[in-house]
């Protein structure tokens, strides 16, 4: 067979399908073969490639030149032009904002600088509904690897010795996590992929799923053989279609190959993965109600303890962790714990997946090492704030998590540091707002979708979330005195410490953030003064419960 | 069909590294030998795409990874297409005019194997490329 010289990868990832990607594939194909040229040129659908704001992206490979917002009609260019006769598309070329000279290569490119991709190596790389092409590039090995030339403990022991650390937000060592699953004494374990990503704003899971989905699947029956599980789950929100058929593509191939199933690599190991399906509650994304909902019972959090380990899916030791997680564990079987845990910091290791969006530039998903700083995200990968506005505040992890202000922009960012000002990694959400947002409309947001997402379990997450809403609407309305303040304040630890699960534990954290660095923002709606910072009212979508 | 050890999965992963190998080594930073081809409709109409595909081949055929062959557009010298222009990293470039596929093995055994330039197949130009 003649080999191909040419690779043109087109984003089939949700951001640029959603801008006709899938059509400009099409096209690339039918003018391609027209032209007598089908045999010479591979043209490959790839997951994300990170850069959503200018998709869709093609790529062309060997000479790696990148093309952003290709519309279905640049396909006859970028065959007749590139691929036939070698010259670049110049217009279709990425155009960094404050410069004005095109930029051809991907490695060039500022957003891709200072990237590093571990979780998201072969996102952009590989078509995800081959599982040859995941192969081709190493895949499968660090599971055979594991379950034919290791022991479980050794696995768990690499796991360990990495410092890799949960990636949905709370950060507990996940080697910690496989050897307490581990010891528990029981003939039946679960091993549970947690793919209920619910903040707003966050898309790094299903870009994995949806662009490297046999990571996961390799990455959980390695877990499953530490932990001596024969059955996993992947619980994915029903609202992520396309990475569940990709899901489903890459089971049934993994099932074809005895990668999954009865007596994987000729061992007596036997695993296999079933989906479960969420209907998109945020609350599914703890681990005691994503079992129960995986139980069919209401997404409702449990006490802990007992813990998951010791007693969770059907009463079964069950190990949950997440999407991202897994991502990471191929390699670090493969390239051994001491490669991972030279990245990152002292206690954070590893790189991390951020979902860029709000106002900045480069809106995207990125991997970049832990200890970098939120300035360097900011504004080296994301290209800052657009219109030329001013930085106010970035929220990071989601709607559990704080703002940081200008003054926090240089710490480098680890589950601890963050945690120590006031916000928390959570599963990676990034949202950068500008001198133009009022930050008791961002409170307000927040806690409209926590009130919303609250299960109503406990009290002070059924009441508090929705107080301390009311509270925050009756402030936006200027109706509010300053023993409201006072009032909201106190509530908001209030609910903080007295709630049952995490959601509702840290719900009132955009609160008390806003409250700590904006505190002139609150009075001024208090006093009605004319603040400087305000961009009209925030009206809140849902009307349930509020006067008038 | 089951894979039952990992060499019958390191097995597959030969006979499907083709389809990832111009992806893989694309990505890779470093310094890559790349062999430019003249690509433009003088350089199609005397062979270039034949060219092209003969060095793609070859270097295919010999497992050789490090080399990325491009497609690029016409630098003027149409009265000695198809143009290939080598470049080796930290090594001035060399152009060579009238490459057709029959010169493609010379070009690889002896400049980018051997190290050595063929003279007679060089253009010289009289002005500084990158």
């Amino acid at each position: 067979m003649a080999s191909t010289r040419t690779n043109i990868m087109v984003c089939c990832g949700t951001g640029c399908l959603a801008s006709e990607s899938e059509k400009v594939l099409k096209n690339l194909e039918v003018i391609a073969k027209a032209r007598g040229y089908a045999e010479e040129v591979q043209i490959i659908k790839t997951g994300c490639f990170g850069f959503c704001e200018q998709g869709p992206i093609v790529k062309v490979e060997p000479d790696n030149v990148f093309y952003v917002r290709v519309s279905p009609k640049d396909a006859k260019d970028i065959i007749d032009e590139h691929i036939i006769k070698g010259r670049k598309v110049e217009r279709l070329l990425y155009m960094e904002p404050n410069e004005n000279e095109r930029i051809k290569k991907q490695e060039d490119m500022p957003f891709y600088k200072k990237q590093l991709r571990v979780a998201l190596k072969n996102c952009g790389l590989i078509n995800p509904e081959d599982v040859y092409e995941y192969i081709a590039l190493g895949g499968y090995e660090a599971l055979g690897k594991a379950i034919t030339k290791m022991t479980r403990d050794q696995v768990i022991d690499t796991v360990k010795r990495s410092g890799l650390r949960g990636r949905g937000g709370g950060g507990f060592p996940t080697g910690l996590k496989w050897e307490i699953t581990k010891k528990q004494e029981s003939d039946v374990k679960f091993m549970i992929c947690n793919a209920d990503e619910g903040d707003p704003g966050a898309f790094m899971d299903r870009s994995i799923l949806e662009g490297d989905p046999h990571s996961v699947l390799e990455a959980m029956a390695i877990g499953a053989y530490a932990i001596g599980a024969d059955k996993g789950i992947i619980y994915i929100r029903a609202e992520y279609p396309l990475a569940i058929a990709r899901l489903n593509t890459a089971l049934k191939q993994a099932r074809e190959l005895g990668l999954l199933g009865k007596n994987i690599f000729g061992t007596d190991f036997s695993f296999d993965i079933n989906l479960k399906y969420g209907a998109g509650a945020f609350v599914c994304g703890e681990e005691t109600a994503l079992i129960n909902s995986c139980e069919g019972k209401r997404g409702e959090p449990n006490f802990k303890p007992p813990y998951p380990a010791e007693e969770g899916y059907w009463g079964h030791p069950t190990c949950v962790n997440n999407v991202e997680t897994f991502a990471n564990i191929p390699s670090i079987i493969m390239k051994g714990a001491d490669w991972f845990a030279a990245m990152g910091t002292e206690r954070s290791k590893g790189t991390k997946v951020f979902a860029l969006a709000g106002k900045i530039n480069n809106v995207g998903l990125v991997e970049v090492p832990m200890g970098i700083t939120l300035r360097e995200i900011i504004f080296d990968i994301g290209g800052g704030i657009p219109k030329g506005k001013k930085f106010k505040a970035v929220q990071t992890g989601g709607p559990s998590g704080g703002v940081i202000t200008e003054e926090g922009l240089d710490t480098p960012i680890d589950y601890d540091s963050l945690i120590e000002r006031g916000s928390m990694m959570g599963s990676g959400g990034m949202i950068v707002m500008d001198e133009d947002d009022n930050m008791v409309n961002i409170a307000k947001f927040y806690l409209e979708f926590t009130m919303d997402e609250a299960c109503g379990r406990c009290g002070p997450g059924r009441i508090g979330t929705k107080r301390l809403f009311e509270m925050l609407h009756k402030i936006s309305s200027g109706k509010a005195t300053m023993a409201d303040l006072d009032a909201l304040k106190q509530l908001a630890y209030m609910v903080k410490d007295s709630s049952l699960c995490g959601l509702c534990q840290t719900a009132p954290n955009p609160v008390i953030s806003t409250m700590k660095h904006f505190w002139d923002e609150y009075v001024a709606l208090v006093k009605d003064e004319d603040h400087p910072q305000g961009e009209g009212r925030y009206v809140p979508k849902n009307k349930i419960g509020m006067k008038s | 069909m089951k894979i039952k050890s990992l060499d019958e999965l390191r097995k597959i992963r030969e006979e499907h590294s083709n389809q990832v190998r111009l992806r893989e080594y694309g990505e890779m930073a470093g310094d890559k030998i790349e062999i430019l081809i003249g690509m433009a409709t003088c350089g199609i109409s005397s062979g270039a795409r034949e060219t092209l595909n003969a060095f793609v081949n070859a270097l295919s055929s010999e497992d050789i990874d490090n080399i990325k062959v491009v497609p690029v557009g016409c630098i003027g010298y149409c009265h000695s297409e198809p143009t290939v222009q080598v470049n080796i990293p930290g090594q001035k470039p060399v152009l060579y005019g009238n490459v057709k596929e029959n010169k493609v093995r010379d070009i690889i055994e002896k400049h980018i194997k051997g190290g050595k330039p063929i003279e007679n197949l060089i253009l010289h130009v009289d002005f500084e490329r990158a």
